[in-house]
Formats: structure tokens, C-alpha cells, sequence
């Protein structure tokens, strides 16, 4: 899957105040982690000193008010910013030197909060295209419809329709995807996220704009797709009961800082975050 | 029931080529019985291949413009690189091949390898950049192909090929022949396009770019045009995809261009001109983004239509019809109120067929 050579892990200075990975996770090394992040927009400091480390097989939340840096995190992950400061090893290996391309052959998958789907191709085909890199017949192939393209594209489909059917969307897949009602769209997304094979998915707001019963669903969806792919997510999300139901370890930035890190129960005792989200009560 | 709908569906795309190659069939077998019942003029077959040049110059534009997204002002430039190597490759084969199909075909690989080198050379650099710099790049070199063109001097002996920027620099010998002389173009070439060749050109272009389109390289192509920051979180290379659309686009104008040129006995470089780039492009426009029937049409009527004003009353007004009816067209094709009258029409007939079903 990854055509980066496996290098050794980087050894760096430890990170300050680490964030606990699950129980079940703690004998492997993490498969996403972040020291000391940072980037500047001119002069402005979107995030600053981002420290942050994910099991393989962990859920974990990443919140905060709005303009907090969230998704700026995210495209450092993607390497849509470089960063100014600081290391992302990826299952040890250091993605200083990718591009975006290179990040998702190495493993990481996205989704976007303002959905990006290749609106005028059919569902199938967006999944496919998640697929890209796992068929590999060559362009004269597919001019000359040599066997390999038929082969492949036999195999690509039965995956496609696969993947499709974790959400019960297989009857879609010939529908044009900017067709689909928006709560199909932001499913489609992540299934097409999914088909690259990635170890790490990041949900940027999946959620956003669903209904109770919609986000209920999407609840069990997120961890049905970890428990089927064995795989690590990391979300954004505003919803807290989706946040607070599902993820295993949160961290909450502010300003473009971690303000506090821990499990569901710790974060919505903090001090900080409280004052984050409901501001400072009133002396006396 | 839904079995066979699906496979209705499933084979649509493919229904679609087998049209275009259908109509691109008919036509020539229409044209063919035409020449033998004697029903069509002289000057009108003498329009026949470079019909099928327009015609597989407006669908390879397509496919960058259309499916790949990206604009390219420049078509004729790989035309004319394909259009002079195919010349000189012909005349410097014609003591060795006497078979001239065979040296038509040997001209147009040459040609269309050629064009496609011109393609990398001008796709690489700009292709990295996001925005309009293809436009600009591909007008330059337009122009710079044209202009060095208009300089070169290319002859042959029995020692080879001789390249100068003059006559008297090429040095050749009694025997040898000057094949492109700088301003006048090249000249004494033996005409070996025929109607037969351009069709199976077309036929070869549709090929290429309709499998292409349906396949594993035409759907990153499709994904980039449509969302360019999705594609590259899918692990699709931005560079390597549109480059690929734009080389094959590149090669088979220079093939077109070789079929083009060796159907006059001399060419001249300002015929490839801006003017013949924007000519393609109006096809491409008027025929619609990525429809490559629409450019199959447009390019055959469009190209035909001004020499058809010239034979009647009218030609001295011909370019003022062929301007009024590009607008009327143009009109036609975007006005909502025309499209919705043939929407309606549609669903009536669709009503009806579904009426008589029941």
C-alpha cells in the first residue's frame, strides 16, 4: 500500500505533558504523532505548539470554538500547509518531505468540512477514484481495453459496491454524486476517504447540518468502520453528544492552542474548557 | 427488471461511442457513394481531409479543454510541428517507400510523436501551476513555432537531412531537394492524404479519447477537473494526469497536422496560426465542453459551411452569414427559453413512448 520506504522511527525530544493513547493500544507505537505543530500565516500564529499522539485503533475528538484552529490542524496532517514548526510521524516515518499525494498513499484519508465530491461523476465513480492507487492497469490499457482493464475494473466495482454498502448505499451508485441529498454526500465522502486503504481517517464535521436521529446513525456508523477496518480516526466535530458518545480521547484547542487533553469525562470537568466555551464567571 | 436495468445503464458510455463512431461511419459511406453517383463538386471533395483534420483537431482539443479543464490556446502549434515533420519525413522517404499509404502512416507517427514532444516540453513547466498559464503559454507557443518555422530551412541528400536558416546554409548537393524554405513555406510536397486515412485518423482519435475518458486514467483526469483539492486527498497527482491529457491531446494534432500538410503540394507556416487555435476552439465551444460528438459535428459543419457560402450569390457577404449563424448557434444552445422548449420536447416524446408501452 505505501511506496514510502519504511524508515526508522524518528527520535525526537520528548513531548511535554503526552496525552494518554487506550489501553489496548499502549503496547504498539501510535500511529499518528504530532510535536510541537505549529504554522504562521505572515504573522499570525494559527496554531502553535501542537502535541498530540493517536492509537491505531483509537476514535479521538479534536475541538473547540470556531477559528480555532481545527481545521488548519487537519491540512497540516494533508500537508495542504506545510508547517512552520514541528514533526508529524505518521507510524514513525516523518512526512516532512510529502506532499498531499504522497500523505494519503502513506496512509492518511480526509474528509472536508464544506463537502468536496466529484460532483458531475457517478457515486461508483467517486469511489473508485478513492481506489485509484489500488488499480494499477496503465493508460494504454485502458485505451486498448487490454484484459488487465477488465480484470481491474471488475475488481474495482465488486470493491466499490462493497464499500458502498456500508452505508446502505449501493443503489445510489449510479446516480450523479452531486445529485445526492446532502446527508448521502457526507456519507459518500467518507466512503470514498475509506476506499484509499488509509490507517488513520480524519472527519472534518461529519455531522454538521445532520439531524438527531441522522447523527445517532452516523454514531454507530463511525465505529462500526473502526471495528471493521481496524483503523484510527480522528474527528472535528461541534456536536458534543456524537463527540463526548464515541471518542476515546479528546483535545480541545483555543486560539490555536491545546488547552486540555484527557477522556470525555475529564474534558467536561475542566476549568479551562468551560471558561473556553461559556467564558469566565463573573467574580463574586 | 432492475437486472436489466442496470445493464442498460451500465452500457450507456459504451452506446454512446459506438454512436460516434457510428455517425463517423455513415458519413464517410455517404460521401463515398456520393463521389461515385459524381453528386458532389470538385471543390467540395477537395474539402474532405481537412474535414477530418478539424474534426480530429476539435476532439483532442476537447479533451484538454472539455474533460481536462484547462485552456489551450495554442492547437494549431502541435498541428504545424506535425504538419512540417510529416512533410519532411515524407519526402525524405519517398526514394526509399514508393507505397504512399505506408509513408502517410510513417508521417503521421512521426508527426503525432512530435506534437506529443512539443506537448511535454510546453506541459511540463506550466502544468505545475494552478490558473490561466496554460492559456498563455500555448499562445506563445503558437506563436514561437510559427515564427521559427517561418526561418528554418530543412533540405535532403543522399548525405541526410540539412537544417539551416538560410538556402544557401544547407549545403546540398545536385541531387538534394530543399523540402521548407523559411518564408515560403514547403513547398513541392506529393499529396498522399487521402479520405481514407482521415477517417480512420478520426476513427483512431475517438478511439483514444472516449476509451481513455471511460478508464482508470480518464476518471483521475475528470476528478481533477471537478475538484481539484478532493483529487489530490484521494492520492491522484495533479501534474501526471493533467500532463497525460495534454500530451495525447498534443500527439494527435501533430498526427492531424501530418495528414493535414501532405494534402497540399506546399504549406505554410502562418496557416496555423492564432486564428486557426481559436477556430478549433469555437468548434470545441459550440460543439460543448467535453461532448465529443458536439465536436465532431460542429468542426464538419462549421468547417464546411464558408466554402459551401462560396459557391452561392451571397459570397461576398460569406464570413458576415458564417459570424451571424456562430452567434445564432451560440444563442440557440444557451438560451433558457430555446433549451426548455426542447426539454419539453423531450419529455413529450419520452410520455409518449412510455404511453405506448403500456
Amino acid at each position: 500500500m505505501s511506496t514510502q520506504p519504511r524508515r526508522e522511527p524518528t527520535r525526537l525530544v520528548p513531548v511535554p505533558n503526552p496525552n494518554k493513547i487506550p489501553e489496548r493500544d499502549v503496547d504498539k507505537s501510535p500511529i499518528l504523532e504530532c510535536r510541537h505543530l505549529g504554522i504562521d500565516f505572515g504573522g499570525l500564529t494559527a496554531v502553535k505548539d501542537f502535541n498530540m499522539a493517536i492509537g491505531r485503533t483509537e476514535i479521538a475528538g479534536l475541538i473547540g470554538p470556531n477559528g480555532a484552529g481545527k481545521t488548519t490542524v487537519f491540512n497540516l496532517l494533508t500537508k495542504v500547509y506545510q508547517p512552520t514548526r514541528g514533526t508529524i510521524l505518521l507510524d514513525g516515518m516523518d512526512t516532512n518531505s510529502m506532499n498531499t499525494v504522497q500523505v494519503n498513499k502513506a496512509g492518511i484519508a480526509r474528509t472536508f468540512q464544506n463537502i468536496r465530491l466529484f460532483d458531475n461523476l457517478t457515486v461508483e465513480d467517486n469511489v473508485k477514484l478513492g481506489l485509484h492507487n489500488h488499480i494499477s492497469y496503465g493508460m494504454w490499457s485502458g485505451i486498448f481495453r487490454l484484459p488487465s482493464y477488465w480484470r481491474e475494473e471488475k475488481v474495482a466495482h465488486d470493491r466499490a459496491m462493497e464499500l458502498l454498502s456500508i452505508f446502505d448505499m449501493g443503489y445510489l451508485a449510479k446516480f450523479k454524486a452531486g445529485s445526492l441529498p446532502y446527508g448521502a454526500q457526507r456519507k459518500l465522502e467518507i466512503v470514498r476517504a475509506l476506499a484509499t486503504n488509509p490507517s488513520l481517517l480524519l472527519l472534518d464535521e461529519p455531522a454538521a447540518g445532520m439531524n438527531p436521529s441522522e447523527t445517532a446513525e452516523l454514531m454507530d456508523n463511525i465505529v462500526k468502520i473502526r471495528d471493521m477496518f481496524g483503523i484510527a480516526i480522528l474527528l472535528i466535530e461541534h456536536d458534543m453528544n456524537l463527540v463526548m458518545g464515541i471518542c476515546e480521547g479528546i483535545a480541545v484547542l483555543n486560539f490555536g492552542q491545546i488547552i486540555a487533553k484527557g477522556t470525555p469525562d475529564e474534558i467536561k470537568n475542566d476549568p479551562a474548557v468551560i471558561e473556553a466555551y461559556l467564558g469566565k464567571k463573573k467574580e463574586g | 427488471m432492475s437486472l436489466k436495468q442496470s445493464g442498460r445503464r451500465l452500457s450507456k458510455q459504451s452506446l454512446n461511442g459506438f454512436i460516434n463512431y457510428g455517425i463517423v461511419i455513415v458519413a464517410y459511406l455517404v460521401v463515398q457513394l456520393m463521389i461515385s453517383q459524381g453528386l458532389m463538386s470538385n471543390s467540395l471533395q477537395s474539402l474532405l481531409v481537412p474535414v477530418c483534420c478539424y474534426v480530429v483537431m476539435a476532439v483532442s482539443l476537447n479533451l484538454v479543454v472539455g474533460v481536462s479543464g484547462e485552456l489551450s490556446l495554442g492547437h494549431a502549434g502541435f498541428m504545424s510541428l506535425g504538419a512540417f515533420s510529416g512533410i519532411i519525413v515524407s519526402v525524405t522517404l519517398q526514394s526509399v517507400i514508393d507505397l504512399a499509404p505506408l509513408r502517410l502512416f510513417i508521417s503521421m507517427v512521426v508527426g503525432a510523436l512530435v506534437g506529443g514532444i512539443g506537448g511535454v516540453i510546453v506541459g511540463v513547466p506550466v502544468l505545475r501551476l494552478r490558473g490561466d498559464y496554460l492559456a498563455i503559454v500555448t499562445l506563445a507557443f503558437g506563436e514561437i513555432i510559427k515564427n521559427v518555422i517561418m526561418v528554418l530551412y530543412v533540405g535532403v541528400d543522399e548525405n541526410g537531412l540539412h537544417f539551416a536558416t538560410s538556402e544557401a546554409g544547407l549545403n546540398l548537393t545536385e541531387a538534394g531537394t530543399a523540402i521548407v524554405k523559411g518564408p515560403m513555406g514547403a513547398v513541392g510536397v506529393v499529396k498522399v492524404s487521402t479520405f481514407t486515412a482521415g477517417i480512420l485518423l478520426v476513427l483512431f482519435t475517438l478511439l483514444i479519447v472516449q476509451n481513455m475518458v471511460h478508464s482508470r486514467s480518464g476518471r483521475a483526469i475528470l476528478a481533477l477537473r471537478d475538484n481539484r483539492i478532493a483529487a489530490e486527498s484521494v492520492g491522484i497527482s495533479v501534474t501526471k494526469y493533467k500532463l497525460m491529457a495534454f500530451v495525447t491531446s498534443a500527439a494527435l494534432a501533430g498526427a492531424a497536422g501530418a495528414l493535414f500538410g501532405l494534402n497540399y503540394s506546399s504549406t505554410l507556416a502562418s496557416r496555423f496560426d492564432f486564428n486557426t487555435s481559436i477556430l478549433i476552439l469555437v468548434f470545441v465551444v459550440l460543439g460543448g465542453l467535453g461532448n465529443i460528438r458536439g465536436s465532431i459535428i460542429a468542426a464538419a459543419l462549421l468547417y464546411i459551411l464558408p466554402e459551401m457560402l462560396r459557391n452561392f450569390d451571397v459570397s461576398k457577404y460569406r464570413m458576415l452569414i458564417y459570424a451571424i449563424i456562430l452567434i445564432l448557434v451560440m444563442l440557440a444552445t444557451n438560451n433558457p427559453t430555446i433549451r426548455n422548449f426542447f426539454l419539453q420536447l423531450r419529455q413529450q416524446a419520452q410520455e409518449r413512448k412510455g404511453g405506448q408501452a403500456q
